[in-house]
């Protein structure tokens, strides 16, 4: 018999399609034909292949070979298919009983020596082969750790071919060491007691974690902008095993597994530079579609650093996720769906020249400049950042204080029992979060106390505030009383927020 | 020198495989047909009445691939090419025909295999 099949899985996305890797050997001249729409990367598997039987001291059939990958509509890219075509190939080639492989998934891209590497996209993979009823899945040693978060679906892990062909052949394996599998807690590099002074910018971020609000910091160079978005991670609760495989997911298909653990409990923290690209930002790509910052930072914080000098489209790009917490892609390949409900921190200098603080007496810009630059920022995205907080450069009283600030893990027990409180309240609701609320429920149900009310209603009498700005105050006053402990805001809670908001309604 | 001995093998090669081909009943019509665009090893007509053309490689040893794997796509269109200016010649276009390719493999203890493959187009 020279026509075998076996299995793999293509992703568009973070969705999964199982394929079938069909082989058949025919008479004929030596020839190698890959059917199913491959990109580059995978017409390139014929040579990996080849090289890797040959490398093995296995026959390549000097005849026509003909893979088929079906379903042939599907576009497929990548270079996981390689050791799913050699298995195929080789079982055609008679040297493998046919029915050992024909319902196996195999995932795995091949070096010339016939040793399987790691490819992107394990999990999503796995999640799709479980949901089409496949039992068994070979992937690469490398990618076993990611595997092993999938239950209920026998994961075996190779590293050879030779490994592979050894257990079809015989039924014989060296059963890989479980790897340890346990989720790790989050990173203990990070601590909010490095930053010191800026009190106002430390209640902010725990603002932010705690009602999920955005947050733009604005302030001179070396004020600590960076420091504390960078911070916002180690206050956040630890995710929930749903949430962290959302993430990995995500991560997977990016292949960026570089500084984040596929176990890992931490919240990402995703830190594009400011020439970003909008493609960059949001996801996209002409032949394979990967998923953008603001999905990689799922679950957890987008951090712009120089936010102004962000192209405009790029930011605004963000407006619609900020909004659905999804993302749709739309290419010609289709639309995909990646999921983007992050925590958006923005930091920007005052000015041109950063050193617009206090009365401005040492910046060099004119007072245009000064002007223009934080209206880079746009209304409408503007109009979904809740804070505004100026973070002050560090006095010397500050500095000169030996003893530390507080921890994190002080911070992110309040943020939790904070976060706890809200979500107690909202029971039957939709959302979750404070800065989730609906503005019809901030009229109805979640209005403050009446004094406070009647602060807000004096602040929009004058035009200090706007419509919008009563509500986001609102929203972050709840926020306050949730970590104070108050039931409902009060006028104290009110006019905290209202400061926070910095008082500009840009 | 080199050049001569690879002719011989050549020529060895295509001796041997139309040995084969009359052993399978098949008749020899043409040895080494030439015309400026190339060269046809053997033309031979099976009892089925269809004409055969036939590329013979021969190699002694596999350091440079399979035998077959000289044989592209370019080459194979060429035989094409060629095998119609035969028929044409010979008045017998519109006649039945295939292109086959043989390989031979000469072991250095003097012995030789022949892998023959039929209508490979």
């Amino acid at each position: 018999m020279s026509l075998a099949h076996t299995k793999s899985v293509a992703l568009l996305g973070l969705d999964g399609h199982v394929v079938t890797v069909e082989v058949d050997i025919a008479d004929g001249l030596p020839m190698y034909s890959l059917l199913g729409l491959p990109d580059a990367a995978l017409s390139e598997s014929r040579d990996r292949v080849r090289a890797a039987i040959v490398n093995c001291s296995e026959i390549w059939p000097n005849r026509k070979v003909t893979v088929s990958l079906s379903p042939a509509w599907l576009p497929k890219s990548g270079s996981s298919f390689d050791l799913a075509i050699c298995i195929a190939l080789l079982s055609a080639h008679e040297t493998i009983s046919p029915d050992a492989i024909a319902d196996v998934v195999f995932l795995g891209e091949l070096s010339l020596d016939g040793r399987i590497r790691s490819v992107r996209g394990v999990l999503p993979a796995l999640i799709a082969a479980q949901k089409a009823g496949i039992k068994t899945v070979v992937v690469p040693r490398a990618n076993f750790q990611e595997a092993q978060l999938m239950q209920g679906i026998e994961i075996i892990a190779m590293e050879h071919v030779k490994q592979v062909l050894r257990w079809l052949r015989t039924g014989e394996r060296e059963i890989a060491d479980e790897i340890e599998f346990a989720w790790q807690p989050t990173d203990e590099n990070l601590d909010f007691a490095d930053v010191a002074g800026q009190p106002q910018a430390r209640l902010a971020a725990e603002i932010a974690a705690s009602g999920g609000h955005h947050l733009l910091l604005i302030g001179p160079p070396g004020a600590g902008k960076t420091m504390i978005a960078e911070r916002i991670p180690t206050i956040l609760p630890a995710l929930t095993i749903a949430q962290a495989l959302e993430v990995t997911a995500v991560h997977s298909i990016s292949g960026s597994f570089t500084n984040r653990s596929p176990t890992s409990l931490t919240a990402p923290i995703i830190s594009p530079h400011h020439t970003t690209t909008r493609v960059a930002m949001v996801g996209g790509g002409a032949h394979v579609i990967k998923p953008g910052a603001c999905s990689l930072a799922h679950n957890g914080v987008l951090f712009i650093d120089e936010a102004p000098e962000c192209p405009s489209g790029v930011l605004d790009s963000l407006r619609q996720p900020l909004e659905a917490g999804t993302i749709t892609i739309a290419r010609s390949i289709g639309n995909l769906t990646f999921p983007a409900q992050f925590l958006l921190v923005l930091a920007a200098n005052p000015c041109p020249c950063g050193k617009f603080t206090g009365r401005g007496h040492n910046c060099t810009c004119t007072s245009l400049q000064v002007r223009r630059y934080l209206n880079r920022l746009s209304g409408p995205l503007m109009d979904r950042i809740d804070m505004r907080v100026h973070v002050d450069p560090v006095g010397r009283v500050d500095m000169a204080r030996t003893d530390l600030g507080e921890s994190s893990a002080d911070i992110r027990i309040r943020v939790i029992a904070a976060r706890a409180i809200a979500q107690a309240r909202f029971g039957d609701y939709s959302w979750k979060l404070n800065s989730h609320i609906p503005s019809r429920a901030l009229r109805t149900v979640f209005q403050p106390q009446r004094q406070a009310m009647n602060f807000l209603h004096d602040e929009l009498d004058k035009e200090h505030i706007t419509a919008r700005g009563l509500h986001k105050i609102i929203r972050v006053s709840w926020t306050l009383a949730d970590i104070a402990g108050h039931s409902i805001p009060t006028l104290e809670d009110v006019e905290k927020a209202h400061s926070l908001r910095g008082g500009i309604e840009l | 020198m080199q050049r001569k001995s690879n002719q011989r093998t050549g020529a060895f090669g295509e001796e041997e495989v139309s040995k084969y081909l009359v052993h399978h009943n098949a008749e020899i019509i043409e040895r080494n047909w030439r015309i400026r665009e190339g060269e046809i090893d053997i033309i031979a007509l099976y009892p089925s009445g269809v004409f055969a053309f036939i590329e013979v490689k021969t190699r002694s040893s596999v350091a440079f691939g399979h035998p077959f794997e000289a044989i592209n796509r370019e080459k194979a269109m060429r035989m094409q090419r060629l095998a119609l200016g035969w028929l044409a010649t010979h008045g017998c276009l519109g006649c039945d025909y295939q292109i086959d390719v043989a390989a031979v493999l000469i072991a250095a203890n003097g012995s030789h295999s022949i892998e023959y493959r039929a209508s490979v187009l």
